[in-house]
């Protein structure tokens, strides 16, 4: 049995004429110990999905299991990375995986949780930050606190929701790195939302494409299968990956020209010459008379 | 393209029948510090011709926007010259339109509004019909034909850049400079834009020069990609002319046998 089942489900918002259907007819089984991508246009529902995910939405039709059971409501077994870090900004850095760590393990002494709590802060590099508040961090920092806030609390599958959409390039490379690296040693369930293929390459097993709402459904799933790590610059030259790469990316070009939208009427341009105020302009009309 | 009575000798038509529309020569800039200058461009010579479309890609930090910007005439140079059509640029001018990274638009004025901001600089003469038949038009080439009066804030931000876009093309500029256009959107949306942009200035053949960090965005978009060095004392590393035939369709550049070849390169750069 699969450790998360989402079956037919379906989830609208909103009632009556102003009812937008979100996702429709979503079915996914995911393994323990997998990694799942799912990419998707921005609005699609990629985070409706994830919220179904951690009981924080309920779906209108169909069914989402955790070990055969429905989900009711969040939980710890479920660790969420939120794409704005979702920090508790009076908090520092210890003091905000802290917060985690005494709700899901109340039971642990003192001792045990602060090296609990260490042990994740030094997972993600940030031992040198851990009493700073999150206004001094870095995006990239924060997004390392949220990360290991979510690892505290051991859950069994993690939910990243663009975790690394907001970073820059570089800083993205890194904690992608990081995080699969992390994944490795414990491979628990993951989920990632992302919206860069590329992304989904270098971490997931699996990437399953989701089409552009209203009614967003799952499409056909891609298996990755490179050795990790995943170097960008190596499997670039690797004819499989660029198969892999151009068969997903057409793909969505395929399902996101469906979004273009075309106005009936046409628009002629006038035939004006722009006059550029300034000395150029003086000078021209000198050199043509 | 006009001829000029006093044309330069470095102006004059070479095996590439373009004339240069942008030249750059041994340009320098520097910031002064407490400790003596801090160097971020050094040496720099570019050129490029009339119609070309040129992307620029390096670190972040290396000096792109900085080049950008005194390309714009929105940053004073500290050495060196920078030469539009010919001639030296004074400052920011219509000549030279700009589409930055944020959308920058004016947040209490509708799409068209923001638009004809521009075109009433360059078109004083034009009648009010025209000027709104051209923002018009542009707004519609761009994908808003059912949102011109549509205020920035209610618009999302892949359509706000959509009318930056379009504000920059009704100024019928010279010379078009993106500043990491598409690097706040997600990479599906940035997709969607590069077609839109492709295909505007496909018609409209200007100059064009786009800075990206995304090397997929950079060979998609141009015909000469320029590397940059990091800074500081950065300059131009090296060059890649990527030949493919335009108009350029997305998954048939995807699907070109030397794409990933170009590709790796880029990213090899980028990567020492």
């Amino acid at each position: 049995m699969a450790l998360l089942e989402l079956k037919n489900v379906s989830k609208s918002f909103g009632s009556g004429s102003t009812k937008v259907n979100v996702l429709s007819n979503i079915n996914l089984a995911v393994e323990e110990g997998e990694f799942v991508a799912i990419v998707g246009f921005s609005g699609s529902g990629k985070t409706t999905l994830i919220n179904l995910v951690n009981g924080l939405h309920f779906p209108d039709q169909g069914e989402v299991l955790l070990h055969g059971l429905p989900i009711t409501g969040p939980g710890p077994d479920r660790g969420v990375i939120f794409q704005n870090y979702s920090l508790l900004p009076w908090l520092s850095v210890y003091n905000n995986i802290k917060l985690a760590v005494d709700e899901v393990f109340p039971k642990l002494s003192k001792m045990e949780k602060d090296l609990h709590i260490k042990k994740y802060i030094s997972m993600v590099n940030l031992s040198h930050a851990k009493d700073k508040m999150p206004s001094a961090l870095s995006g990239g920092m924060r997004q390392r606190v949220s990360v290991a806030r979510a690892l505290a609390m051991d859950p069994e599958i993690l939910l990243m929701d663009e975790p690394l959409s907001a970073l820059d390039a570089l800083t993205r490379g890194t904690l992608q790195e990081e995080i699969v690296t992390i994944w490795s040693q414990n491979r628990k369930t993951a989920i990632l939302i992302t919206n860069d293929v590329d992304e989904g390459i270098l971490m997931a097993d699996r990437i399953i494409p989701l089409t552009p709402g209203p009614n967003a459904t799952l499409g056909p799933e891609f298996k990755v299968d490179f050795e990790r790590p995943r170097i960008v610059t190596e499997i670039n030259k690797n004819s499989t990956y660029k198969r892999l790469r151009n068969d997903i990316l057409e793909f969505l070009i395929e399902v996101g020209s469906t979004r273009r939208q075309f106005s009936d009427q046409k628009y002629l341009l006038p035939n004006l010459q722009p006059t550029y105020p300034g000395r150029r302009a003086f000078w021209k009309k000198n050199v043509n008379t | 393209m006009e001829a000029w009575v006093n044309t330069p000798d470095q102006f004059i038509l070479k095996e590439d029948d373009r004339a240069d529309m942008l030249v750059c020569d041994k340009l320098r800039k520097a910031y002064p510090t407490p400790k003596g200058d801090y160097v971020v461009l050094d040496q720099l010579q570019l050129k490029i011709k009339q119609g070309e479309f040129v992307s620029i890609i390096g670190h972040s930090g290396c000096g792109k926007s900085t080049l950008l910007t005194m390309i714009a005439g929105l940053n004073p140079v500290s050495g060196g010259t920078i030469m539009v059509d010919g001639f030296p640029i004074e400052g920011a001018g219509p000549d030279r339109a700009v589409v930055f990274q944020s959308p920058s638009l004016l947040p209490w004025l509708s799409a068209l509004d923001n638009v004809m901001i521009g075109v009433k600089q360059v078109f004083p003469k034009a009648s009010k019909a025209e000027k709104v038949e051209i923002c018009k038009y542009y707004l519609d080439k761009v994908g808003l034909g059912n949102d011109f009066h549509k205020r920035a804030t209610s618009l999302s931000q892949g359509m706000q850049q959509r009318v930056g876009i379009a504000r920059a093309f009704a100024l019928k500029p010279k010379i078009l400079l993106l500043d990491e256009p598409f690097g706040m959107l997600d990479s599906l949306t940035r997709g969607e834009l590069q077609d839109v942009l492709l295909e505007i200035w496909q018609k409209e053949k200007i100059t064009a020069v786009a800075i990206t960090h995304d090397v997929d965005e950079s060979i998609f978009l141009a015909d000469r990609v320029i590397m940059m060095t990091s800074g500081p004392y950065a300059k131009i590393g090296d060059e890649l002319c990527i030949p493919f035939d335009r108009p350029r369709n997305r998954k048939e550049v995807l699907e070109h046998p030397e794409y990933y070849d170009y590709r790796g390169y880029l990213m090899d750069f980028l990567n020492h």
